[in-house]
């Protein structure tokens, strides 16, 4: 290309500039808006007084008021909450039945019939099966549940609604208030979230919203919550109210995410990422009936399938790692052991123990092995009959079940508290920390975002069990 | 000799609906590069989802296309390049989304952009149609949610817009597969050069900008013998876009690199 030619373009559009003056950018905008408003005049007949608009207007005003605002939008988030705590509980404890029950023994007689030795046995059914079938067990119901509720809220149109009642919220505390719309994204997956960060034009706003959209209790972690809710909290309150205390410990946790997310927009647009409040406009669409069956299909198909194979691609290779390390010994532990023993000092700081921070270590790929993890891990440590031996994922047909072995773990309330803490505070999965990467471009944001969710964690945790030791 | 006539069924949008073959993620060796551009939340994406068989994500709120996605479809064994574009007020872009889209309408050269404008708030998205007929010259606009302008009780002759426009106007609604037969065969007749278009230009711009604006854009085709919009180049460099003028430097704007 001959640069020689395109300098003179540039010169002669510099030249012509000066000639045309400054109302150019004007003069040509009035022409556009007179074209189009010409054209209009010519094609369009409105009727405004049949107008639908008004019904929208009337729903908006309520929904977007000052004192109905916010209780609206709790209590829809409430609603979706409990739908999926209610609606999940019979089909997984039929999948537990199904794939650890039946399937299980099936498979490790027919690897027995067959002349596997006992390592490749172990490593196949023990390790990567049981880690796969735990994560569709325990994952695949809520889900099925609270995607299709969500994708039905965003296809009416509510999004830009709670992006307008926190606007103001996100200004006082120096964020975009757009990021509402990529926060809500991350309450369904935190890597989303990020990619959806794009819709803010201003580079500081969009790092902030990058780097706090980990706060968004995304789907992975939902049924961690819910699970450590309904056996530790809910068992805290007589029977008839426990579905209720638990929904309220989960949207509690929820919202405490949404308070640190303002916190650290707050205090990083205070710090190292200082600026003005960019303003914007946010069209409020208008409400849409979805259309239902097809909103469910594709939701389902789409969104949950897509989620779910993710998590059993990580949680399959994360099955034969723990097989691996609860079997390999060095001197008359296994890895896993001294691992524990190692984290067990700083675990107990934190009100936690070894065994969860190992898992948290191990399910760095996704979040959605946590559990699983813990509870194979402390089925080793403690050696509670499953009658299979090492690092296999204990066979769990009730929520009962999980409960006895968390408590014979040495699980408290002050236990199930901090993991629900350290579940929403800690550092992102492998997939958004790789996501981060690519849209900031640059490592040291990725760090950032990376270690501060961590550094919270451990801070919260840490003074959490103090004051309860303390205190209780 | 024998003169064939067809039959009524044969020109209906509907009777070669048949030969409509949706590709899903297969783009490779394709005839034709068809854009999907417009506003925000005016049903891009589910009009790309209709015709591809993809299911990308879709949802009422502005901002859900954050890049650009790709999909394909044949129609009469000939084969179509789908690019769902992130929605954009205009081309002057700001947010790394727009600028996707802009890029593309600009420098991926579609064989057709199909422009999707909201029926119900027509006057709003005309802002970015006559920007995007400044730069193309073949374009469908694709007049979508009928349902719901029809609902509102807005009436739009879809007639004299065609001809406002100077491109053919199909009015659907995407959600319920309504007009997609009849925008897949305008598409096809754009493809090959059965219809011309004769796009609108932007009018009652003051002589002495005409004059200078003709002068650079005249200046611009004699280095670039192949642009199709430099009347619309020429308006950037006047106002000073630091962007297109990166862009002339790079060589981007003259490259097919998309």
């Amino acid at each position: 290309m001959n640069t020689k030619n395109i300098d003179e373009i540039i010169a002669l559009s510099e030249e012509l500039r000066w000639e045309i003056g400054d109302d150019f950018h004007d003069n040509l905008a009035e022409s556009i808006y007179a074209d189009a408003s010409k054209i209009v005049e010519d094609t369009v007949i409105k009727d405004n007084k049949k107008s639908n608009f008004r019904l929208d207007a009337k729903i908006d005003k309520i929904v977007t008021s000052r004192i109905w605002g916010f209780p609206i939008m709790l209590f829809i988030l409430g609603a979706v909450l409990w739908l999926t705590i209610i609606g999940a509980n019979y089909p997984s404890s039929m999948l537990a039945t199904i794939l650890l029950d039946n399937i299980h023994p099936f498979l490790k007689s027919t690897g027995t019939n067959l002349g596997f030795p006992w390592w490749l046995n172990g490593f196949l059914f023990d390790g990567v099966y049981l880690a796969v079938a735990w994560v569709i067990a325990v994952m695949l119901p809520p889900m099925a549940i609270f995607f299709p509720l969500f994708t039905l809220l965003e296809d009416f149109g509510y999004l830009p609604r709670v992006a307008f009642n926190m606007d103001n919220l996100f200004k006082k505390s120096g964020a975009h208030g757009k990021q509402a719309l990529t926060m809500s994204m991350g309450f369904g997956c935190n890597a989303a979230g990020v990619v959806a960060t794009r819709i803010i034009d201003s580079p500081r706003e969009r790092l902030i919203a990058i780097i706090t959209n980990n706060f968004s209790l995304c789907n992975g972690r939902w049924p961690t919550q819910i699970l450590l809710a309904t056996i530790f909290i809910g068992a805290v309150v007589p029977e008839s109210y426990s579905s209720l205390a638990s929904l309220l410990a989960v949207i509690g946790i929820a919202i405490l995410g949404i308070a640190f997310m303002f916190f650290f927009s707050w205090a990083l647009s205070k710090t190292v990422l200082k600026g003005e409040v960019s303003t914007f406009n946010l069209e409020l669409p208008p409400y849409r009936p979805p259309v239902f069956w097809k909103t469910i299909y594709t939701s389902l198909i789409d969104r949950t399938m897509i989620v779910l194979w993710r998590a059993i691609v990580f949680a399959a290779p994360a099955g034969a790692v723990i097989w691996l390390i609860s079997n390999i010994t060095i001197g008359d532990l296994s890895l896993a052991s001294w691992a524990i023993n190692y984290l067990d000092g700083f675990g107990f700081l934190l009100g936690l123990n070894g065994v969860i921070l190992l898992a948290y270590v191990v399910a760095i790929p996704a979040n959605e092995i946590v559990i699983p993890t813990i509870l194979m891990l402390t089925v080793m440590v403690t050696g509670i009959a499953g009658g299979v031996g090492n690092g296999v994922m204990f066979e769990l047909d009730s929520v009962t079940a999980t409960a006895d072995i968390l408590k014979a773990g040495g699980w408290t309330l002050l236990t199930a508290i901090n993991v629900m803490l350290f579940s929403l505070l800690h550092n992102p999965c492998s997939t958004t920390i790789y996501t981060i990467y690519k849209e900031t471009n640059s490592v040291k944001w990725t760090v950032v975002a990376s270690i501060l969710p961590v550094i919270a964690g451990f801070i919260v945790t840490f003074l959490v069990a103090q004051i309860w030791r303390i205190f209780i | 000799m024998e003169n064939k006539t067809k039959s009524a069924c044969e020109t209906c949008a509907h009777f070669n609906a048949d030969g409509l073959k949706k590709l899903g993620v297969k783009t490779d060796d394709f005839d034709f590069v068809v854009a999907l551009a417009g506003n925000p939340n005016t049903g891009k994406s589910t009009v790309f989802n209709a015709l591809t068989g993809l299911r990308q994500h879709t949802g009422n709120w502005p901002g859900k296309t954050v890049t650009r996605a790709e999909g394909g479809f044949e129609y009469n064994e000939q084969k179509y390049k789908l690019v769902d574009l992130p929605g954009t007020y205009s081309l002057l872009s700001t947010s790394e989304d727009e600028e996707v889209a802009r890029d593309f309408i600009l420098f991926g050269k579609p064989s057709v952009t199909i422009i999707v404008v909201d029926a119900s708030r027509l006057e709003r998205n005309l802002n970015l149609v006559l920007q995007i007929l400044e730069i193309t010259n073949n374009a469908v606009l694709c007049l979508n949610l009928i349902d719901e302008a029809e609902r509102n009780h807005i009436e739009i002759d879809t007639r004299i817009l065609a001809k406002d426009l100077g491109i053919p106007v199909v009015p659907t609604s995407a959600r319920f597969q309504r007009g997609i037969p009849e925008l897949i065969q305008t598409v096809s007749d754009l493809a090959n050069g059965k219809i011309t278009c004769k796009p609108r230009r932007i009018k009652n711009i003051p002589k002495n900008i005409e004059k200078s604006v003709k002068e650079l854009s005249d200046t611009i085709e004699k280095q670039y013998p192949n642009i199709s919009n430099s009347r619309w180049i020429a308006f950037r460099l006047l106002e000073g876009d630091t962007q297109i003028i990166e862009a002339l430097k790079t060589g981007k704007i003259a490259t097919n690199e998309y």
